[in-house]
């Protein structure tokens, strides 16, 4: 069956495979009816806007239907329910499954005790495949991604979407730059996973040292509840602020990315900048998850 | 294997059952804990700590009377004794001597210390790790141990 649980799972002609199909469905016009008749069953266990809108848009317009769970308050989990149990049950009314749940490993579960294919929508700081296929593809839309010089900055610590990404980077001949603040660093076992893989990782304390090298900045939240008290929040995400003023000392071809939703780390004025590419990025996630339901679905 | 206290004999040959021999010397009771010995089972057990030994230094023994180990039994210790030899004793006599293997799948056998693992939750599964050169590597989230496996085991 065609599960897509982790991003890891798939390898690169795979990957290019989703992104060319994503390109093909973006460019548009198609006939909005493959898959006329099926119904995705949206199981979100933990709040989402982009990710479930998005995917019950895609199925939309794919002639598609959604049936959907809210939160775990709405379901039969409040009375005690497994996860198992509810997957095997929503497994008979659906043609497949997307699933957001907090703890990590929960898709994987899905997998094994549904009767349909399983998309995973996230799953605690685990894995969130459908969002770095995004990030890919709009990192494709300006640039081939082979041998790029690529810097994640903010939480690596915390951040699945940087700690998948990564990942996906390597398999295309990346430098990954890492700048982060003390205490929310990537993890050493991923960047020793990564260098052992053949992976130019390079850390950084300061994005203004980095800026120059780049053709991506790939900007992630820095969570306030990560700190002690607010005066140290502060003080750390200004200083991970990215402005005009640092874009101007980048390459011409350089663009920025966010997983959204944004605080402080980008500076509002950014966003009328060419490098500015967040917005479209959001956007990507519906061509990109049309390709990754007629994957799970053909 | 007739030998007096003279010779280092701390505990005496059995029937039948099983000789765990060449263990690294502290993890006795590590080796009883992976295949599910506990004060609360009924086994006749011998144990031997830190013996002198040619091969590994310092060694421990375990002698299990009347019960012969599995092959997946024998297979998990070699998770924290990988020169650990196994003689199966059948009417004083080695019947089988064989060595550990350490397996490439291991399934309920250690526990995530991820607390956010959903193995780590009610839900009907089992812990599920590969065997990695580096260490165990969490089939549901992706957490890796590299160090002190046995404080890890269920």
């Amino acid at each position: 069956m065609n599960h897509i649980i982790s991003i890891r799972d798939l390898d690169r002609p795979s990957i290019d495979k989703l992104l060319d199909q994503a390109a093909k469905l973006d460019a548009g016009p198609h006939p909005g009816k493959a898959l006329s008749g099926k119904i995705l069953a949206l199981l979100f266990f933990e709040p989402s806007t982009r990710t479930r809108m998005s995917f019950e848009a895609a199925m939309a317009r794919l002639g598609g239907c959604s049936i959907g769970l809210d939160s775990v308050e709405a379901s039969s989990m409040s009375k005690g329910e497994t996860l198992a149990d509810t997957i095997r049950v929503v497994s008979g009314y659906a043609d497949a499954i997307v699933l957001r749940h907090p703890k990590e490993g929960a898709a994987r579960l899905a997998s094994e005790f549904s009767a349909v294919p399983v998309i995973n929508a996230g799953d605690g700081a685990g894995q969130h495949p459908s969002q770095t296929l995004l990030d890919l593809y709009t990192i494709r839309q300006s640039m081939p991604l082979s041998g790029i010089s690529v810097g994640l900055l903010g939480d690596l610590r915390y951040g699945r979407t940087a700690h998948s990404l990564a990942y996906a980077l390597s398999l295309y001949g990346a430098t990954l730059h890492i700048i982060s603040p003390k205490g929310l660093e990537l993890p050493g076992s991923i960047v020793d996973e990564l260098r052992r893989g053949g992976t130019d990782v390079r850390e950084h304390a300061d994005v203004s040292r980095a800026i120059p090298d780049l053709d991506v900045l790939y900007v992630t939240r820095i969570q306030r509840e990560r700190f002690p008290d607010s005066s140290s929040y502060f003080q750390v995400a200004s200083s991970y602020r990215v402005t005009p003023e640092l874009l101007a000392r980048g390459k011409e071809r350089l663009v920025v990315l966010h997983p959204l939703p944004r605080l402080d780390e980008i500076d509002p004025r950014v966003d009328r900048l060419p490098q500015a590419r967040y917005f479209d990025q959001s956007r990507n996630g519906i061509p990109v998850r049309m390709a990754m339901l007629l994957k799970v679905m053909p | 294997m007739k030998r007096d206290a003279r010779d280092g004999l701390l505990i005496s040959p059995i029937e039948n059952g099983t000789v765990i021999d060449h263990i690294t010397g502290g993890e006795a009771l590590n080796v009883l804990k992976i295949i599910g010995i506990t004060g609360a089972t009924t086994e006749s057990i011998s144990v031997a700590t830190n013996v002198k030994s040619g091969k590994v230094g310092k060694k421990d023994i375990v002698k299990i009377v009347n019960r012969e180990l599995r092959k997946e039994e024998v297979d998990r210790i070699a998770l924290i004794a990988p020169k650990a030899s196994i003689n199966i004793i059948r009417n004083y006599e080695v019947f089988e001597k064989k060595g550990v293997e350490i397996p490439r799948l291991l399934t309920g056998v250690v526990r995530c210390p991820n607390p956010g693992c959903i193995s780590n939750t009610n839900e009907p599964i089992l812990s599920r790790f590969e065997v990695l050169p580096e260490g165990l590597h969490c089939l549901y989230c992706d957490q890796k141990i590299t160090r002190d496996i046995a404080s890890h085991l269920i």
